[in-house]
């Protein structure tokens, strides 16, 4: 099993047409098949998509025409980001179950807009500026390179995308693999939060241990660590490593994504490190052994 | 992007909120004349830099018994004296660190009698994606000391965005400031007011520390700190108007042209990451092995050979980096393209200390060939934790 994708995935590029849309289209195609349906262009609807090695897709000229012509249950969007959080809400009322934003530097205030929206919606939306998500041997959304992937046992979830990379390729190294490696991006306005991503690992029977990567700012770690504490007396419980990016970062400055500030002096580190420690998360000091803490963890 | 205070004013007044009058000068001379534009008794001479703390600072040129960084004037002479002693000179508050920042801009502005000090701020509440009013009566005070010590007296009013400022919202507003009579009623006017400006300028935070209720019971804005979203700022050519880049580093400027995610710190290792994650988590990891990182770099994700050896370059310009840590785990990026880019740098600039560069991910055979058919000085390293070694041990 695995989380929110599986090979029967079908999925709508928003943005397919654009440089990044089309480059990792073409990445998502040749990775096991990946089921991308079709692209969304307003002004193309009708034509169609031919990427670099002869792949071609249809163009429809909205999400819901797309959605109705091929029974695509998601969508991804590289849509640049003034045109972004439209391109979310296009989505949301198209009634997509599932929309992945791949987006970097969307404004903030835009990202409340939405939020009001999915808010009132079904939809789930991962994201924005975040890597995707990708299960082993079966579907790729986004942007992470599946040559490091193996099909396995830990679920990983990360709001930083480089540092996933590392989450997987140690444990693909540790030789455990992951089911579904989830990145939920690095924004403070966003979809998904890691205890939706929690809650998912904890019913899926295959994931059996997961790693959970966090970064300063906010308090979405605190409140993970506080969901598992309250699962963990229900009998849910898994074996987890952690790790938290920004110990030596300086309070007030914004670290690259938007979401990544101490600032009011909430989110620092060291608080998050303590809190999901206290949820029983073997937190590793350095990002590089983070494979090997998990093995450290199981090995009890 | 921060602006200076009077410039906040500046924006805030458009929008209609109570502000007083004031005038900002550069030199000492433009003092009396401006003072004379305002209606006195009473003035404020207030120092003009991107810092908090500005009341409690002291001017490193001044004795320790000197005025701080906004005074009080009871006359035109004395303004005017306040200014010539001011302008020019360095400010130290809690926020600038042990450098200070020059004071080259006074904001001279009409002093108020106060009867109240009341904190108010919007910012994105982001555990509910809304954008909310933090409000406390304790105004006037640092507000972390504040939230530390007597957190009861913080309240948060987040905004339904489809909504706006709703009446409730005003009147929770109003009682959480315990604002009663003129004061209520201007609430209902300010607190929509400074909702419609954060909202449509794209605020990341706006704080009015103190909101003050005048002895005649009105309100007035007294102080006004305003940061902007970046990523927000290709719509507001207003606002990009207001950027005062000698208040920034010279490196985060030069950084900001080519689009790189850099921030300055004080230790001697430079990094060049992928990844605002693990451009975190490359510090860390020099901490960890006992040396202080010199800049947080994030190259971003689809960076051309030409930003590499910018970024390259604004690191080795940085006169304490006594050795650069090159970490990339490429999946848009390219390991050959960082190589290339770094290869092009070296050779333009040349390389007087150690570098330490550790690749993996996309086209990682390619571009390790690349820098070591280069001829350069380079230390290859296997993963992060072998980089960080490294580069340590070269610099020891």
């Amino acid at each position: 099993m695995s989380i929110l994708v599986n090979k029967n995935t079908k999925i709508l590029v928003q943005g397919l047409t654009g440089k990044t849309g089309s480059f990792h289209t073409e990445q998502a195609l040749a990775y096991y098949g990946t089921q991308m349906v079709g692209g969304i262009h307003p002004a193309k609807g009708g034509q169609t998509w031919t990427g670099s090695h002869g792949e071609s897709l249809p163009i429809f000229a909205s999400v819901a025409e797309g959605k109705e012509r091929t029974g695509a249950d998601a969508s991804v969007i590289y849509v640049p980001p003034a045109g972004a959080a439209d391109a979310i809400i296009e989505a949301i009322e198209a009634e997509i179950p599932f929309i992945t934003c791949i987006t970097e530097g969307i404004p903030v205030q835009d990202m409340v807009r939405v939020k009001a929206r999915l808010d009132r919606s079904n939809s789930r939306l991962l994201g924005p500026n975040c890597p995707g998500v990708l299960t082993p041997e079966e579907c790729k959304i986004g942007i992470m390179p599946g040559s490091i992937f193996k099909k396995g046992n830990v679920g990983i979830v990360s709001r930083s995308g480089t540092l996933t990379y590392e989450a997987v390729f140690q444990t693909t190294n540790e030789g455990l693999g992951q089911t579904t490696a989830v990145g939920i991006g690095g924004d403070p306005v966003k979809g998904t939060e890691f205890i939706d991503v929690l809650e998912m690992f904890l019913a899926d029977d295959a994931t059996e241990s997961i790693i959970m990567i966090g970064e300063i700012g906010g308090a979405a770690e605190e409140d993970a660590a506080q969901f598992l504490i309250d699962e963990a007396k229900k009998g849910r419980k898994k074996p987890m490593a952690g790790f938290i990016a920004g110990r030596t970062a300086p309070k007030g400055r914004t670290m690259g994504h938007a979401g990544a500030v101490v600032s009011g002096g909430k989110g620092d580190a060291e608080s998050k490190i303590a809190a999901m420690e206290a949820a029983g998360i073997r937190v590793s000091p350095s990002p590089a052994r983070l494979g090997t803490t998990l093995v450290e963890v199981l090995k009890g | 992007m921060n602006i200076h205070e009077y410039q906040a004013k500046q924006v805030l007044k458009g929008y209609g909120a109570p502000v007083a009058d004031g005038v900002a000068i550069t030199s000492a001379d433009q003092a009396e004349a401006a003072a004379k534009q305002l209606p006195g008794p009473l003035y404020v001479v207030k120092s003009q830099i991107h810092a908090g703390g500005r009341g409690k600072g002291k001017f490193k040129e001044l004795g320790a018994d000197a005025k701080g960084g906004v005074r009080l004037a009871f006359s035109i002479e004395e303004a005017v004296a306040h200014a010539k002693e001011m302008l020019g000179n360095t400010l130290v508050t809690a926020q600038t660190g042990e450098a200070g920042k020059q004071v080259n801009r006074l904001y001279i502005e009409d002093g108020a009698d106060i009867a109240r000090e009341l904190y108010c701020s919007l910012l994105v509440d982001r555990s509910v994606g809304q954008t909310a009013f933090v409000v406390s009566t304790e105004g006037g005070m640092d507000i972390e000391e504040v939230a530390h010590a007597t957190p009861e007296k913080i309240h948060t009013i987040a905004i339904n965005p489809e909504a706006g400022v709703t009446a409730e919202n005003v009147a929770a507003i109003n009682a959480a400031l315990e604002l009663t009579g003129d004061a209520a009623e201007d609430g209902k006017s300010l607190f929509p007011i400074l909702y419609k400006a954060f909202v449509e300028k794209d605020m990341d935070m706006l704080e009015i520390n103190p909101l003050i209720v005048m002895e005649n019971g009105r309100l007035r804005v007294l102080d006004a700190k305003v940061s902007f979203d970046g990523n927000a700022l290709y719509r507001h050519e207003d606002i990009r108007a207001l950027r005062d880049e000698t208040e920034e580093d010279a490196k985060e400027i030069e950084a900001s042209k080519w689009d790189l995610a850099y921030v300055a710190l004080d230790g001697n290792i430079g990094c060049m990451v992928n990844g605002a994650g693990l451009a975190m988590a490359t510090m860390d990891i020099i901490k960890l092995y006992g040396k202080e990182p010199a800049n947080f770099c994030d190259v971003g994700g689809g960076a051309s050979k030409e930003k590499v050896a910018a970024a390259f370059k604004i690191i080795t310009a940085d006169p304490k980096v006594e050795g650069i840590l090159v970490n990339i785990f490429g999946g848009i990026m390219k390991c050959d393209v960082i190589a290339e880019g770094v290869v092009a740098a070296v050779k333009e600039v040349g390389l007087k200390v150690p570098l330490v560069v550790r690749l993996e991910g996309t086209n990682v055979e390619l571009g390790k060939k690349i820098l070591n058919e280069s001829g350069l000085a380079i230390t290859a390293a296997d993963d992060l934790d072998d980089a960080a070694q490294k580069i340590v041990a070269a610099i020891a």
